[in-house]
């Protein structure tokens, strides 16, 4: 069944080129980009399952293995492929439900589906990537795309976020291709299973190095602080659907190369305080940004890069517990962010604006909306039952269970965040949805959200409150998941079962 | 394998002038910094392979060949960077067009508390209306416009 593995990746992209041949018959371009992602997500679920019984790997072009580019389809990867598909086609459903109900407003929808399905062949062949090299064409593959969706329309405020955005991003991009570039001087290869041995014989110094230039490079992209002042500033200004794929994917495929590089490339090494203190301070300084913004999507975007201190976290620990709770919250994070990007476009065009001092009164006119934003939010601030509870748990849990003075500080500073979080969410909810909507003036001039949009909004609502009914498998999933990366071995002999050449 | 001294300190040279463009304002400066840097960056993987003949098999003894990956790699990260250099000059044009300049701005956060600054504003004054909000009449008026 390995043949599966490469389609997540060749279905978006040859759908990208079916939509763009297609630019004059939007309703084929619909058609053939929602069937694609459907079809993705069906066999990135078929994949979660085969890759129970051991990872899944495919020589591409059919090369023998340490010259050609592999691909591997462990349980980690293969669940990171399912919620990114899930996530991908809602927000695609909901951006044709936006195109149908404003005709063809300013984007120029000829060119979204195309690029959008770049994007997510752009993120499934990061996840997939067996070899460093590759994972740095999926990041270009997923960056370029996401260059065009930034600045979609080429107005002057997107213009203007999209520039920061591209400038830091293809630096970051440099600064990983020399980290590539230094890992092939030091080991002469670049796939992973082939790596594992030869970066442990490597003297501790030039290992270090090394695992610096490749974490450098994957915390700009996952915004870790003091490498997140791009985002709060780009993201806000892209359409509703574009910021909310963005919230949810792209910052979460800068976790997955850094928990796939420090278990699998380098693990005990000694960053893993460095990432300590970096999460702590993404924790911290993340959300005291989100409390002082007024605008519901700056603070969502404040809270994204907050709550990614939290991933780090887990990471840092580099404990069973640690990694499975971080993967368990990195999925919750996804939906949840996505969610809450999704609901306020769906706020702004009920009240016009997405600035809270502008807004009131949304709970009495628009109940729907506020339930569809109170349930992610609670969720995000972590209220049990929901996900957002029992990934804080687990993190607080493998905290706890690392003892160590550095692991309390962080515990604290996660109950900080949490409660920080409930606070900015919670001055939202207070200002927007519950006080008079005669307080705020009446200039707002609402556009309809088609019934798609909402039922796009609702299943992930939906979704991310059932990730708590399935909390128990999924919770077994990531532990399964984070043992085997952690041992390593399953990996490394899934891609040479003849031994490492 | 020893790399020579002139190529690393080409690349050493193209990546401190590609860092100083890059900390300039204008667009088109920033850009040529990251072309400059992107080419430190793939003369530093040709680095990695040692010289030698071609790796064509018949033409040269397998213990001679020079490693082909690093070219291979190299080449595809040109590709790359042509495509961004594309299009960030694009952005640029699109830039001059609408606001007659390239020069990357400050962020709006930046620019709203440099205007508060200005105006001698605390952080505080952007709450005040918040307060003045809780006391007003709440009778059931219902927007116009609302369904």
């Amino acid at each position: 069944m390995t043949w599966l593995v490469p389609l997540p990746v060749v279905m978006p992209l040859l759908g990208a080129a079916v939509t763009l041949l297609m630019f004059r018959r939007p309703r084929i371009q619909r058609t053939v980009s929602v069937g694609v992602l459907t079809a993705t997500l069906a066999v990135a679920v078929a994949l979660l399952a085969l890759a129970r019984s051991g990872p899944l790997v495919v020589a591409v072009g059919g090369w023998p293995v340490p010259l050609g580019i592999v691909l591997v389809a462990d349980q980690f990867a293969a669940l990171m492929l399912v919620v990114s598909a899930a996530v991908t086609l809602c927000v695609l459903l909901y951006s044709i439900g936006q195109g149908s109900s404003d005709g063809d407003e300013a984007t120029p929808l000829a060119v979204y589906h195309p690029t959008y399905l770049i994007l997510t062949a752009g993120v499934t062949n990061a996840f997939l990537s067996g070899d460093l090299f590759n994972l740095y064409v999926g990041f270009e593959i997923l960056l370029a795309a996401s260059y065009v969706l930034i600045t979609l329309g080429g107005t002057e405020t997107r213009v203007r976020a999209g520039t920061t955005y591209v400038v830091v991003s293809l630096l970051a991009s440099v600064i990983f291709l020399v980290g590539i570039g230094l890992v092939y001087a030091a080991t002469g290869t670049l796939n992973m299973a082939q790596l594992v041995s030869r970066l442990d014989a490597l003297p501790d110094s030039v290992r270090l190095l090394l695992q610096g230039m490749l974490l450098l490079a994957f915390a700009i992209k996952a915004a870790v602080f003091p490498l997140s002042a791009w985002l709060p500033d780009s993201y806000p200004t892209a359409p509703a659907p574009v910021t909310a794929v963005f919230a949810g994917l792209l910052t979460k495929v800068g976790v997955y190369a850094i928990i796939r590089t420090e278990t699998l490339l380098f693990p005990g090494g000694r960053a893993a305080d460095l990432l300590m203190v970096a999460a702590l301070a993404t924790l911290v300084v993340g959300i005291l940004g989100a409390v002082a913004q007024s605008d519901i999507k700056r603070m969502l975007s404040f809270t994204l890069v907050s709550h990614i201190g939290y991933l780090l976290f887990g990471v840092g620990l580099a404990s069973r517990a640690g990694i499975a709770a971080a993967v368990f919250y990195t999925v919750h994070h996804i939906v949840i962010q996505t969610t809450l990007f999704l609901v306020a476009g769906l706020i702004e065009r009920r009240g016009g604006t997405t600035a809270i001092d502008r807004l009131g009164g949304l709970a009495r006119t628009a109940p729907v909306l506020g339930v569809l934003f109170f349930i992610p939010a609670i969720n995000l601030a972590g209220i049990p039952p929901f996900s957002g509870f029992l990934g804080k748990l687990g993190l607080v849990q493998a905290g706890v269970q690392d003892g160590s003075p550095l692991a309390y500080i962080l515990v604290a500073g996660a109950m900080l965040t949490s409660l920080l979080t409930l606070y900015a969410i919670g001055r939202v909810w207070n200002l927007a949805f519950w006080r008079s909507p005669a307080s705020v003036p009446d200039d707002a001039q609402p556009r309809p959200s088609s019934r798609m949009m909402v039922a796009a909004t609702a299943a992930l609502v939906t979704a991310g409150a059932a990730l708590t009914l399935i909390a128990g498998p999924l919770y077994e999933l990531t532990d399964t998941a984070a043992n085997d990366l952690i041992a390593r071995y399953p990996y490394v002999q899934a891609v040479f079962p003849g031994g490492v050449p | 394998m020893k790399p020579s001294l002139i190529m690393l300190v080409a690349v050493g040279v193209l990546f401190a002038a590609g860092v100083t463009l890059l900390l300039e304002r204008t667009l088109t400066r920033v850009l040529l910094g990251l072309v400059l840097v992107g080419n430190g960056a793939n003369l530093l993987i040709l680095l990695t392979a040692a010289p030698g003949g071609p790796p064509i098999v018949g033409t040269t003894e397998p213990g001679e060949m020079t490693d082909p990956l690093p070219q291979a790699m190299i080449l595809t990260a040109i590709v790359i960077t042509l495509g961004m250099t594309a299009f960030l000059l694009a952005l640029a044009y699109r830039s001059w067009r609408l606001v007659g300049h390239d020069e990357v701005q400050d962020d709006i956060e930046d620019r709203r508390i440099m205007a508060m600054a200005e105006r001698d504003e605390g952080s505080d004054a952007a709450d005040a209306d918040t307060d003045a909000d809780t006391d007003a009449a709440d009778g059931d008026v219902t927007r116009a416009g609302s369904s």
